[in-house]
């Protein structure tokens, strides 16, 4: 991974996202804007359309409204790379696919059915060490503790380093420290590298710790802002009561 | 062919391998056999065994409409029926939430049922009543050409495009975060799947052609630890079944489709129990073991790092 100066001129912007699947409204008139540098935490009840609003930035759901990736330095508006971190993936307790199978897949066309590729293989030996995840590489993604999927699924997203990360936190499965060392991460990869971050969350105690910018989701954005502002506003009390 | 018929004869110095018969039935077992342990892997990984079964049922409904339709060669609108029918079913998958067993299942036994009644009204059920069973015995040349074609295209296919389906099949959302066409590459997939199996139903039959997708892949499941255990162990099983299937079904005067599918039970059974028992899948890991009783197969391409 090389380093890449945090700068704050970067931005995406997410205009009008509105989704309807078979007449029913999902979202309405979605924009947020990320700046790069900056962990913007989704909230919102089961079922608010946080899972869609991700897929469809990710183009999976069809939708209407657009994605502008703009660098501010020649006010150029550029591809954007995106890493992705799934809520939860396709996995039985004895998968004939290891870590080393999953991440090859994702970043390499040299088919993993056929043989090892050695350079390949060092390289995401060394992407997995830098979430501590080294010691995965050879095991089966069945056997891996939530946790441990978490990081694995991380050290894909972040490979190449993209200009927009997007995590979608399990909702089970990860102990307290684990779900805590996870935002730490988060927080040294929008410092480290200019990476803007969208989180969908459940945990609001670390959501008010870590996040930059906090959003309401209810199909539409209820509420904006900090987190205090966010968490203190009625629309937030009307829908979690007093936390 | 008349070459490879020498080189058979030279391989193989038995009794059964003079009739050529048994030289074209063994060649097409060499190219059916592999292609569908491949494609198997992951039509297993997808939990699509039930979506490979009532396509190979549709293909009698491939036959009757063709015949409506006065198309005379019943291959083509087999394979065309097939294609469509996948692609249909691919789609509906895709659109509900709802349960796509169920789905699944309302739309092959229509397709059986309008199959087996345009056939029997017209009075030539029993014509392709074969189909039900196949017979590899009865295979000529020219069709193992055609076996031979999609045998390098599932290959190419496989080779080129093996590592995106496979991250489909992990997560859709993930896939497409990673810039893959996940609809297309699905969508080829399925076809595949319909072409190989209507290419291959008249020499193994509706009632089995299921079983020699799903068995060789299950059964390397049981005991893999890799993509690549999984993927040559699929293949040595189901070759492996093939071949002898095949001959002990000359031997023993047993319809060939059954005697394969018979042989491949067994081994998912005895790989069911070595994988229960888990020290057996210790044993089969070559890549984390050094003595791996497959070390001399895998020596050159399965080269361990560890």
């Amino acid at each position: 991974m090389k380093e890449a100066n945090a700068c704050g001129l970067h931005c995406t912007k997410i205009n009008n996202i509105s989704v309807n699947i078979s007449g029913q409204e999902i979202l309405k008139n979605v924009s947020i804007h990320v700046h790069c540098g900056q962990l913007t935490v989704i909230i919102g009840r089961n079922g608010a359309g946080k899972s869609t609003l991700l897929k469809a930035i990710l183009g999976e759901v069809e939708h209407t409204g657009n994605i502008v990736f703009t660098d501010m330095k020649d006010n150029k508006t550029k591809k954007i790379k995106i890493g992705f971190v799934p809520q939860k993936i396709n996995v039985e307790r004895h998968m004939p696919t290891t870590v080393y199978d999953l991440f090859a897949s994702c970043i390499s066309d040299i088919p993993v059915f056929l043989r090892k590729d050695k350079k390949l293989y060092k390289e995401i030996k060394e992407q997995l060490g830098l979430f501590g995840a080294e010691e995965l590489i050879d095991k089966s993604i069945g056997e891996l503790s939530g946790g441990e999927l978490q990081r694995v699924l991380l050290a894909m997203a972040t490979k190449p380093i993209p200009n927009l990360l997007i995590l979608d936190e399990p909702v089970s499965g990860i102990d307290e420290n684990g779900t805590r060392e996870f935002y730490k991460i988060l927080q040294d990869l929008k410092s480290k590298y200019d990476m803007s971050i969208i989180l969908v969350s459940h945990d609001f105690e670390l959501t008010k710790q870590y996040a930059d910018k906090v959003i309401l989701l209810d199909k539409e954005v209820i509420k904006e802002g900090t987190p205090e502002q966010v968490f203190n506003s009625l629309e937030f009390k009307c829908r979690f009561g007093q936390i | 062919m008349d070459a490879i018929y020498a080189v058979l004869e030279f391989l193989l110095p038995f009794e059964f391998i003079d009739y050529t018969f048994m030289k074209n039935a063994l060649l097409a077992i060499l190219l059916i056999t592999p292609i569908f342990a491949i494609l198997g892997t992951m039509i297993v990984n997808n939990k699509m065994a039930f979506f490979s079964d009532a396509l190979g049922h549709s293909a009698l409904t491939g036959i009757a409409i063709g015949m409506l339709l006065g198309i005379s060669n019943i291959n083509i609108s087999m394979i065309i029926f097939a294609v469509v029918f996948a692609l249909l079913l691919n789609f509906i998958k895709n659109k509900t939430t709802y349960g796509a067993d169920t789905i699944i299942s309302v739309f092959s036994s229509i397709a059986i049922a309008l199959g087996l009644a345009i056939l029997a009204q017209t009075g030539s059920f029993n014509k392709y009543s074969s189909y039900l069973v196949g017979d590899i015995l009865s295979i000529t040349p020219s069709e193992i050409l055609y076996l031979f074609i999609t045998f390098i295209a599932v290959i190419l296919f496989w080779y080129f495009m093996f590592n995106k389906l496979n991250v489909i099949s992990i997560n859709k959302t993930l896939a497409k975060s990673r810039g893959i066409n996940t609809k297309l590459i699905d969508n080829i997939f399925v076809i595949l799947i319909a072409v190989i199996v209507m290419i291959s139903i008249r020499w193994i039959g509706i009632l089995l052609i299921n079983s020699l997708l799903i068995l060789p892949a299950a059964a390397s499941r049981n005991v893999a630890k890799s993509m690549r255990s999984y993927h040559l162990l699929s293949v040595i099983f189901s070759v492996f079944s093939g071949i002898t299937g095949l001959i002990l079904s000359y031997y023993w005067n047993i319809p060939t489709g059954p005697m394969i599918v018979i042989i491949s039970g067994i081994i998912y059974f005895v790989t069911f129990v070595i994988g229960k028992l888990g020290t057996g899948s210790n044993f089969l890991n070559w890549e984390k073991r050094d003595r791996s009783p497959f070390k001399k197969i895998t020596k050159r391409r399965y080269r361990s790092y560890d």
